[in-house]
């Protein structure tokens, strides 16, 4: 059984449905306790970084997750959940859970014209589009279970503004490039993270789901 | 590097296809989310159901379609038409869509852009725009008013004063549909999209008067445009997702091929 971690961060019934369409069990808990409890977790959320730390803790869900990952229990973040698993987000200017090393960082960005600007200047500022929103190739740079799946060119998809950056380069699985190679799936020991949205990633996307199902994190 | 996206955008009426949809195979009776499938399993990279239902009966239907869709479909999609309040966009979103696309009603209220952004986020609000080519004069500067109403009502607002105006009320994205090009098949307005991706920092999805892969391949470069819209020339059967995306590949477009394609 899959407990889907439920902190009020929006795309949980997608990563459900996404479950349910493999055959996979899995049951949504707001419930410290039954995190703890749980066989496997999935972290999902959409959202920003200071809201979902907020209501973490108000559940007393921050413990349970890092309870949950000192036991061994596997965990998968998506999205937000790949981000606030690090010590700290420039989103909102957050202290998050800390289970791995670093920071959540944000796209460097133009700065954008003031509304009344028009005609428009040429050339353009900056051309980089935050949020990063769309397909991107993954390429994995270390191998993992949950990505054994992956061809070269595979595309994800993200909407996000914020990437993770663990402080420790061998944490890094895959990455994807916007402006820059940024880190697109991280992890250590029996936590993986995903900054793209698997369950909205077709089928490619699908698979590290169901990977994640049959994954025995040693 | 982001790929350009290729989105199908189905007409509803009733919780039927519309008929602007010719039914290709025998399979397909006319139900969206049998559409809606097989141009997932094509490798379309979104989805947008465009509600053209009038009574409110019809409406219950749609929510209906949108959670069928989304228990079948794991790519983004949106819905639009008739949505006119955050309840309006929640019910949508609870059902399983991405994203929300307001037209006419954002044009009415601009605040729902607003709310509905801050209630759902920017990256959940799609806001549409239908354009008509007009004389320049001091109020529409740029040439292109929006029109509302599937554009039988002129507004008075210039294009790139709205859209800009769109994305600081919180739109994620705009859809651009010239209005001179649609069903037209002679391709995209190019000026109009490059200019609304050129006066907004969010990504822009060219719309109207696709009928050819090379129609999409100038819309993406010339037009500047993040993404293409096409109905017809899908759902025809002139073209299927593979052989469009095979040619903007072969142009040097990076588009999202399926895993036998590459």
């Amino acid at each position: 059984m899959i407990t889907l971690v439920d902190y009020n961060a929006g795309n949980l019934t997608s990563v459900q449905r996404a479950l349910a369409h493999l055959g996979l069990a899995c049951q949504i808990s707001a419930d410290p306790e039954v995190v703890r409890r749980a066989g496997k977790i999935i972290f999902p959320g959409v959202g920003a970084a200071g809201a979902a730390m907020r209501i973490l803790r108000e559940r007393g869900l921050d413990s349970a997750l890092k309870e949950a990952f000192a036991k061994g229990t596997p965990i998968l973040g998506i999205c937000i959940g790949c981000q606030i698993i690090l010590d700290h987000s420039e989103e909102d200017n957050t202290n998050c859970l800390g289970l791995l090393p670093g920071q959540t960082i944000r796209f460097s960005v133009s700065n954008p014209l003031p509304p009344s600007d028009y005609p428009l200047p040429n050339p353009l500022p900056n051309p980089l589009k935050i949020p990063h929103m769309g397909w991107n190739t993954v390429r994995v740079t270390q191998p993992h279970p949950l990505l054994a799946h992956l061809r070269p060119g595979d595309e994800f998809y993200f909407v996000h503004s914020f990437y993770p950056q663990p402080a420790d380069a061998a944490q890094i699985y895959a990455v994807s490039e916007y402006g820059g190679d940024f880190p697109a799936a991280i992890g250590k020991d029996n936590l993986f993270a995903v900054q793209f949205h698997a369950e909205k990633s077709g089928t490619v996307g699908l698979k590290v789901l169901e990977n994640f199902a049959r994954w025995r994190p040693s | 590097m982001l790929s350009k996206r290729l989105i199908a955008c189905l007409d509803v009426r009733d919780g039927k296809l519309a008929k602007s949809v010719k039914f290709v195979d025998t399979r397909d009776i006319g139900d969206p989310v049998t559409k809606a499938r097989q141009y997932y399993e094509a490798g379309i990279d979104e989805l947008v159901f465009y509600d053209i239902t009038a009574s409110s009966e019809g409406r219950g239907i749609l929510l209906e379609v949108v959670s069928r869709v989304a228990a079948q479909v794991f790519i983004p999609f949106s819905v639009g038409g008739g949505l006119r309040t955050v309840d309006d966009c929640q019910r949508v979103l609870l059902a399983g869509a991405e994203k929300i696309n307001v037209n006419s009603a954002a044009v009415q209220r601009p605040n729902l852009i607003a709310e509905t952004a801050k209630a759902f986020g920017a990256q959940a609000v799609v806001l549409s725009m239908d354009v008509l080519r007009v004389e320049k004069s001091p109020k529409i500067p740029s040439g292109y008013e929006i029109v509302i109403h599937g554009g039988r009502t002129r507004t008075g607002l210039d294009a790139i004063a709205w859209a800009r105006r769109g994305e600081s009320l919180g739109a994620g994205e705009m859809v651009v549909n010239s209005i001179d090009a649609d069903g037209t098949k002679t391709g995209y307005e190019l000026t109009l999209t490059r200019l609304i991706a050129e006066a907004v920092g969010v990504p822009v999805i060219a719309s109207g008067g696709g009928g050819q892969p090379e129609h999409l391949y100038a819309a993406l470069t010339t037009g500047k445009a993040d993404a293409v819209l096409v109905a017809s020339m899908l759902h025809f059967g002139e073209f299927n997702v593979s052989q469009i995306k095979k040619y903007l590949a072969e142009q040097g477009i990076k588009v999202r091929r399926m895993n036998d394609e590459k």
